[in-house]
């Protein structure tokens, strides 16, 4: 993403695909990332980590796309993406069960991403030219 | 090797895998790749794998963010192992790589600050977001939890085992002297939980005032105060409702107590417990900040709660009820004692000078251990020389409680999540052993009922 001063900011984020959108879920704690969305929507995310993308056969990709923030309810909004947040990560409900001690940190914004573009690299390798998507209706 | 050069050798040796450089493409998107890395910390540089493709190569000459991250999934817990490094500058060639030398950098490891001090440094970030949201809203965001959990966080309810356990003893004591009204005894116990609960509400509202509690920010389970002002969850006025309600209702028991059990003797009990409760924090005495809230702690929880619930049961006074809340008082001392070790930097910014504050690490480990062998030391001996029944003695039992929370003390004093578990503990401590002490009452209490002269050991 990209700050209010057009400075570059990447952040490590876990992101959650309903088939159309990417989400992320960010509290309020760590909300810088949601003020820079606000102020320009033009977001990147690269998924490249082998240690986090536990895949058959690892691959690269990077999407670029159009976030939004949504934060009209941040005490239960985020609980939309709690499905696909739970398949993806189990031990979220272990976490939820600690709401009591962590009350900020699950005041959550969610941040939609409606993917513009892609950039595929079939064996991770970035060295060797990726397979571009154009995506522009996707998300809508 | 300076601080930079330091943490650019991080990059190498702390299991980072590959780098994203991040930069903003010809349509004005940020474009963030994957590429490999090798770390020249000698020169204060990265070096990086070119990317193949025009529209995902990184630029020469133009700003870029270069990230690294790590995390281990543990499959069914969450994560750990979590850190990144962020860094920011131009890249340009060197011998068919891309070379970086930050201008800026920004960084985070958990081993080096732990995931909850993280967070707990984000909460003024928490409310700015929040106001912001307010404004865009227009209405009044604030975080939210439902009315029992505020409840039991406002004020700290599972706490209420250093009321119960002097309490209930003090009730013991009178029992076995033959004094026993089951209705006094439950109110005897709500006027001390709500005393109780008053202090825990007047505390976090003024260490909020103080600063103390903003100046924390490593919080635990045990330490640290309820924060549910300072996280925005109810207001200084609904606290300051909240304390005085406690105190009118244990204060309204109270009066009751005295005027049907005996007026001066125990308005005077009152009166000090409720003098106590509320100048721990409260200006213009501030006990704790005097180095004299552990005291005043082991004075309330100790000898004046026992007595006075003696004498609400008896009324009269006496030396074993006192003798015997002397062990208990000092291991609910030993709980604030503890729990004020990882507070240390927090309440030394705000005047608040605690012991551990005052005290070097080994002057409170060392006292730690000798008030552990004092409270032990009186109930043997309280139990041996007849003070206090004989099978009180068992309390003892719990003493080799005391030994990992000493190890942990000399381990994790300034490692406040790791010291937390033992923090734990050390209630437990004070817990099981009031409950045992209570219990040995309860033993010589059925032996006198069952037999007019029990054997020496039951009595």
């Amino acid at each position: 993403m990209i700050d209010d001063r057009g400075r570059l900011v990447t952040h490590p984020l876990i992101p959650l695909y309903d088939g159309q959108h990417i989400y992320m879920t960010s509290s309020i704690l760590f909300s810088r990332k949601l003020e820079h969305i606000k102020g320009n929507p033009k977001v990147s995310v690269s998924i490249s980590d082998p240690n986090a993308v536990r895949v058959e056969r690892f691959r690269r990709a990077t999407i670029q796309g159009d976030a939004t923030v949504d934060d009209a309810d941040l005490h239960s909004g985020w609980e939309r993406v709690l499905p696909i947040w739970r398949k993806k990560e189990p031990a979220i409900d272990f976490f939820l069960g600690k709401r009591v001690a962590l009350p900020l940190f699950f005041e959550r914004a969610v941040i939609e991403i409606a993917p513009r573009r892609a950039f595929l690299w079939e064996d991770g390798d970035t060295s060797r030219q990726p397979t571009v998507f154009e995506l522009m209706g996707a998300g809508r | 090797m300076s601080a930079p050069g330091r943490l650019l050798e991080s990059i190498s040796s702390r299991g980072y895998t590959h780098a994203v450089v991040a930069f903003v493409d010809d349509r004005g998107y940020p474009l963030s790749v994957a590429t490999a890395f090798a770390v020249h910390a000698d020169r204060g540089a990265i070096l990086l794998e070119p990317v193949a493709g025009d529209e995902v190569a990184p630029p020469i000459g133009r700003e870029v963010n270069v990230v690294f991250s790590h995390i281990r999934p543990q499959p069914g817990v969450g994560y750990d192992e979590r850190r990144y490094v962020s860094l920011w500058g131009t890249l340009r060639p060197s011998d068919g790589h891309l070379e970086l030398v930050p201008d800026r950098v920004q960084h985070w490891d958990e081993e080096e600050m732990t995931f909850f001090e993280f967070s707990e440094r984000g909460v003024p970030q928490a409310h700015r977001y929040m106001e912001r949201v307010s404004r865009e809203q227009g209405r009044r965001i604030r975080p939210q939890l439902s009315r029992g959990w505020l409840f039991l966080r406002a004020t700290r309810l599972p706490f209420l085992s250093a009321t119960f356990i002097p309490v209930a003893l003090g009730i013991s004591v009178a029992a076995l002297h033959g004094q026993w009204h089951w209705w006094l005894a439950i109110l005897t116990l709500v006027a001390a939980a709500c005393v109780h609960l008053g202090l825990n509400v007047a505390n976090d509202v003024f260490d909020t005032l103080s600063g103390a509690d903003q100046a924390n920010v490593t919080p635990t389970q045990f330490s640290g105060g309820s924060r549910v002002i300072l996280y925005g969850l109810l207001s200084m006025r609904q606290m300051v409702a909240l304390m005085l309600g406690f105190y009118a209702v244990g204060a309204g028991i109270g009066l009751y107590l005295a005027v049907t059990r005996g007026f001066w003797p125990l308005f005077w009990i009152g009166v000090a417990g409720l003098f106590i409760s509320l100048f721990y924090t409260a200006p213009p005495f501030r006990f704790v900040h005097r180095g004299i809230g552990e005291l005043t702690v082991f004075l309330g929880f100790g000898p004046i709660m026992t007595i006075g619930a003696y004498y609400v049961q008896a009324r009269a006074w006496s030396w074993e009820a006192i003798y015997a809340s002397l062990p208990v008082g000092i291991l609910v001392a030993l709980i604030l004692y503890v729990n004020e070790v990882p507070d240390r930097p927090g309440d030394a910014a705000a005047g608040k000078r605690t012991l551990p504050v005052r005290w070097s690490k080994d002057a409170v480990i060392a006292v730690y251990a000798l008030a552990v062998a004092a409270a032990f030391g009186l109930i043997a001996g309280g139990a041996i020389a007849g003070v206090i029944p004989r099978p009180c003695i068992l309390a003892v039992l719990a003493a080799p409680m005391a030994v990992p929370v000493y190890h942990a003390l000399r381990e994790h004093y300034d490692s406040p999540y790791r010291l937390m578990p033992f923090m734990g503990t050390n209630v437990q401590l004070h817990m099981a052993t009031g409950m045992v002490l209570i219990l040995g009452y309860v033993i010589a209490i059925v032996a006198s009922h069952i037999s007019g002269h029990p054997p020496a050991f039951l009595r």
